[in-house]
């Protein structure tokens, strides 16, 4: 057996860390882009988008992210790719990210004044002009408190990806007690280090949101 | 060529349903103490003694920023090392209340911080006690206020004990991996789970938007 200190633990979970920061970037970025395509479709009013978009985000967050993952991972295995963890992990992860952003940012969007739609309409602006000239920036202000909270739940969601065998954060963990038979140490260790993660996201989200509410 | 059957998985609804049955079991649970604990932390984080209050604070920001499945982890494979050995359908419950608990004690905080003072001193005037103010005059009003997000946080907890077949707790996903292991259909039946799931998140939604007005906040 091998001898582990706690440093050793520290530094192994440290390593591991990275996939998980990986993981839920590739999530976050890619939940952000389908996310965005979804609302565009949404605020042009394409016929067939505002009832789809409705059963999408449904769909993702009315089912456990734990089964999404499974899906992901068993059915890209139906048309027989080869899945590694890595592939199933970021699709389940970043069609989870965009059912919720496309969520949020179409609240944000609806929080704009109705008037400023008309009044930009009234200029003659087309659908491209208003959002990048009038609703854009406004919607933006709102919605980054939020979409920066929703990064936290990705991060925490990134650690489903262990149960179909992505080596991130708490797999590493798992591992490590397997090899220490610490178990207490280890997974304190573990929720410590998701902690130092999460924790200043949160706190930088709800700054934002004191930012946001001092300047109404 | 993709090739589904779906007969191996349904032949198994028995199990399905166990499944379905204990995670309703724990969700129910869960939800009610999850709940209640998330009053008082609530009630703890405004009124309580500064030293309770740092306590509380800790305990809802540790929770809420780190993974359920870690917390998990931690009850069951954890705490056996300083010798608390829990049965794995205890772990998950307690799991689970300690879970909404704090995320319960934010959103009651939300409720309560926006009950009109007037409100408060009329009870007062009264001569309601602190507690009577607290239970009859500020919570009702407050838990009608947030009972939509509370409702919303009740279905993520439903819906991440499907993390606790992990460490198996004989629930609905637990039953899933099961069935596929026999059959070997392990889309089929993961997407009949999911399914299941998602009509028990839509139910779930309904009958607590109907109950809270009459059971927990009503008349």
């Amino acid at each position: 057996m091998v001898d582990f200190s706690i440093w050793d633990i520290f530094r192994n979970l440290l390593l591991a860390a990275r996939w998980t920061i990986a993981l839920s970037l590739i999530a976050f970025v890619g939940g952000g882009l389908v996310g965005l395509a979804l609302l565009v479709a949404r605020i042009a009013r394409w016929p067939g988008a505002e009832p789809l978009a409705r059963g999408y985000v449904q769909l993702f967050q009315g089912t456990p992210l734990l089964m999404q993952l499974f899906l992901a991972y068993f059915g890209l295995g139906l048309f027989g790719i080869n899945v590694s963890p890595w592939v199933a992990a970021s699709l389940a992860l970043t069609l989870y990210s965009s059912a919720f952003l496309t969520e949020i940012w179409r609240g944000s969007v609806a929080s704009v004044a109705k008037g400023q739609w008309e009044a930009s309409a009234a200029l003659a602006l087309s659908l491209g002009e208003q959002l990048r000239h009038v609703i854009g920036p406004q919607a933006l202000r709102v919605a980054v408190p939020p979409t920066v909270g929703f990064l936290v739940q990705v991060v925490k969601g990134t650690a489903l990806a262990s149960v179909i065998g992505f080596i991130e954060l708490t797999k590493a963990g798992t591992m490590i007690t397997n090899a220490t038979f610490r178990p207490f140490t280890v997974y304190a260790c573990l929720a410590l280090m998701y902690f130092a993660l999460c924790y200043p996201i949160s706190a930088w989200s709800k700054s934002l949101e004191r930012k946001l509410h001092g300047q109404r | 060529m993709i090739a589904l059957d779906f007969a191996p998985v349904l032949a198994e609804w028995p199990l399905l349903a166990k499944g379905a049955a204990v995670t309703l079991a724990l969700t129910a649970v869960s939800a009610s103490v999850g709940v209640v604990l998330g009053v008082a932390c609530a009630w703890a984080r405004l009124h309580g003694a500064p030293w309770l209050k740092a306590i509380v604070g800790s305990y809802v920001e540790l929770i809420r920023n780190t993974p359920f499945i870690v917390q998990l982890f931690f009850i069951y494979f954890g705490l056996p090392g300083i010798g608390v050995r829990l049965s794995n359908e205890t772990a998950s419950v307690l799991a689970m209340v300690i879970n909404l608990g704090a995320y319960a004690a934010e959103i009651v905080r939300a409720g309560i911080a926006t009950t009109p003072r007037g409100q408060i001193e009329a009870a007062q005037s009264l001569a309601l006690s602190e507690l009577q103010v607290f239970t009859r005059v500020v919570l009702p009003p407050s838990l009608q206020r947030v009972w939509p997000a509370l409702v919303s946080q009740i279905i993520i907890v439903m819906l991440g004990s499907a993390v606790c077949g992990q460490i198996s707790t004989n629930e609905l996903s637990y039953a899933v991996n099961l069935i596929h292991s026999r059959n070997f259909r392990a889309f089929e039946a993961t997407f009949v789970g999911t399914g299941i799931y998602l009509v028990m998140a839509i139910a779930l939604r309904h009958l607590l938007n109907w109950a809270g007005p009459r059971f927990v906040f009503g008349k």
